[in-house]
């Protein structure tokens, strides 16, 4: 076998990935899952704690901010391996799945709402003061006024930001999670043939290829003109 | 002479940290007057406007508007600052909205009103200010003078019962600052209470009832622009004076 053909072989082998293609499809399926829950319950909650830093309660912010840098210093795969093997010593055995949701949820929402909350910073007071001056209430003038501009300056690192906490759901396959990666390498294992990671790394493309795309437009909804 | 007043603010104090901005100012506004204030940079006119609808706090004082307790913990701050409405140096539009909606959205979410009646009333506001064929601009497709005129609109539309002007020219270039004044006269002669530091001193002598001068966070001198202006009584108008005259 020349050197192409044996890459052929061990990468690009269709008959191994025609055989695997079943169970990556379904690691697929469940990674969409996974990500779809922690993209949606990440950036809700860094959306609350952006809003509830804004309240300018000292202990609030306080809080925030030690939770921020707590799940912004520590490697989300260390945290998802003390869920999983530490929590069932507390009497609950959340399952992998759960454990990765949870953690890169916490991690999410821990970079967004850093990046949300200096978007609220950027916005200039007097917006807040001719919102206020016509008696707008503070709620809707975040709301309103203030969050879209800051949305507007955030949304280019959100995007950023949650594409790479979300590929993280490949952590998840450490704690028994089926993902994309767990199937593949279990393809790899039974056939003795890498081709199912190249059929991984397709599905990965899949996943998020049409997120950065989404990304672009949400960035062109968003712009105008200052 | 003066029918009751709109504005009764009595021994503003107010300190930001150990400098004392305000140092007991007095200032009463009649209905249909309109006060122009005067001063240096620093002086505490711009924190004195502010104090009038609590966008500052002042440590300490009383202030009545439209014979409301204006500092009092009970009050609906947000329903008294529809009745005050507030024009500022550097304009604030929301630049996400056009200027249609920048005037219409406190008339849909402070007054209530539903998006139709709101936008009529808005385009009647902006056509006061000769802006009828900008209402779907943004903003940022705007001149600094139509910006100033359309939240000139943006405070008009709510009907308030005083509008408070703070330096609503010194951002704008000399040429755009006329398009500007011509609507604060119009209000002016729609019998608008106005309270306006500034420092357009043609605007003054033409329009206002009284000038105060301020200077180190109090009222030195008041009156008629021209027994201030033709008989200053204190050094520091006097000086104020000649300083504005070498400009």
């Amino acid at each position: 076998m020349s050197g192409w053909e044996l890459f052929l072989f061990s990468f690009l082998n269709l008959r191994v990935m025609a055989e695997y293609l079943p169970s990556i499809a379904a690691g697929f399926l469940l990674t969409v899952q996974l990500a779809a829950l922690i993209i949606a319950s990440g950036l809700a909650l860094a959306l609350l704690l952006a809003v509830l830093r804004s309240l300018g309660s000292l202990v609030l912010s306080f809080a925030i901010v030690l939770f921020v840098d707590l799940f912004r210093a520590i490697p989300p795969l260390v945290l998802i391996v003390l869920l999983y093997f530490g929590l069932p010593n507390l009497g609950f055995t959340p399952s992998g799945f759960v454990c990765t949701w949870v953690v890169l949820a916490l991690v999410l929402a821990a970079f967004a709402e850093e990046i949300v909350w200096a978007g609220i910073l950027s916005v200039p007071k007097g917006q807040w003061e001719a919102a206020r001056s016509t008696g707008l209430s503070f709620f809707t003038t975040l709301r309103c006024v203030v969050l879209p501009q800051a949305l507007r300056l955030a949304i280019a690192p959100l995007t950023n930001r949650t594409i790479a906490i979300t590929k993280g759901t490949a952590l998840g396959s450490v704690v028994a999670v089926s993902e994309i990666l767990a199937q593949a390498s279990a393809g790899v294992s039974f056939s003795s043939n890498p081709s199912p990671l190249t059929l991984g790394a397709l599905a990965y493309l899949v996943l998020f290829g049409p997120m950065v795309l989404l990304a672009r437009r949400i960035e062109r909804r968003f712009a105008w003109r200052h | 002479m003066l029918s009751r007043p709109i504005i009764e603010a009595r021994a503003i104090h107010k300190s930001f940290g150990p400098l004392k901005v305000l140092d007991g100012v007095d200032l009463v506004v009649a209905e249909r007057e309109l006060v122009f204030i005067i001063g240096p940079s620093g002086s505490g006119k711009s924190t004195l406007l502010r104090c009038l609808n609590r966008l500052e706090e002042p440590t300490s004082g009383h202030i009545v508007g439209d014979g409301i307790d204006v500092l009092a913990r009970r009050t609906d701050i947000n329903a008294l600052r529809r009745r005050i409405g507030m024009v500022f140096q550097s304009f604030n539009l929301y630049p996400h909205m056009t200027a249609l909606g920048n005037v219409a959205f406190a008339l849909r979410r402070v007054v209530g009103l539903r998006r139709r009646d709101a936008e009529e009333r808005a385009r009647s506001a902006l056509a006061l200010v000769g802006l009828a064929d900008k209402a779907d601009a943004y903003p940022a497709q705007l001149s600094g003078g139509q910006q100033q005129r359309v939240a000139i609109a943006r405070a008009v539309a709510l009907e308030p019962r005083v509008m408070l002007f703070d330096e609503p020219t010194s951002a704008l270039d000399p040429e755009l600052v006329g398009s500007v004044l011509r609507v604060m006269r119009q209000l002016r002669e729609g019998g608008m209470t106005m309270v306006v530091v500034s420092h357009e001193m043609e605007f003054a002598r033409a329009a206002a009832d009284r000038v105060l001068f301020m200077d180190g966070g109090r009222v030195i001198e008041q009156g008629p622009l021209d027994c201030l202006f033709g008989a200053p009584k204190s050094d520091r108008l006097r000086a104020f004076l000649r300083s504005l005259e070498r400009h």
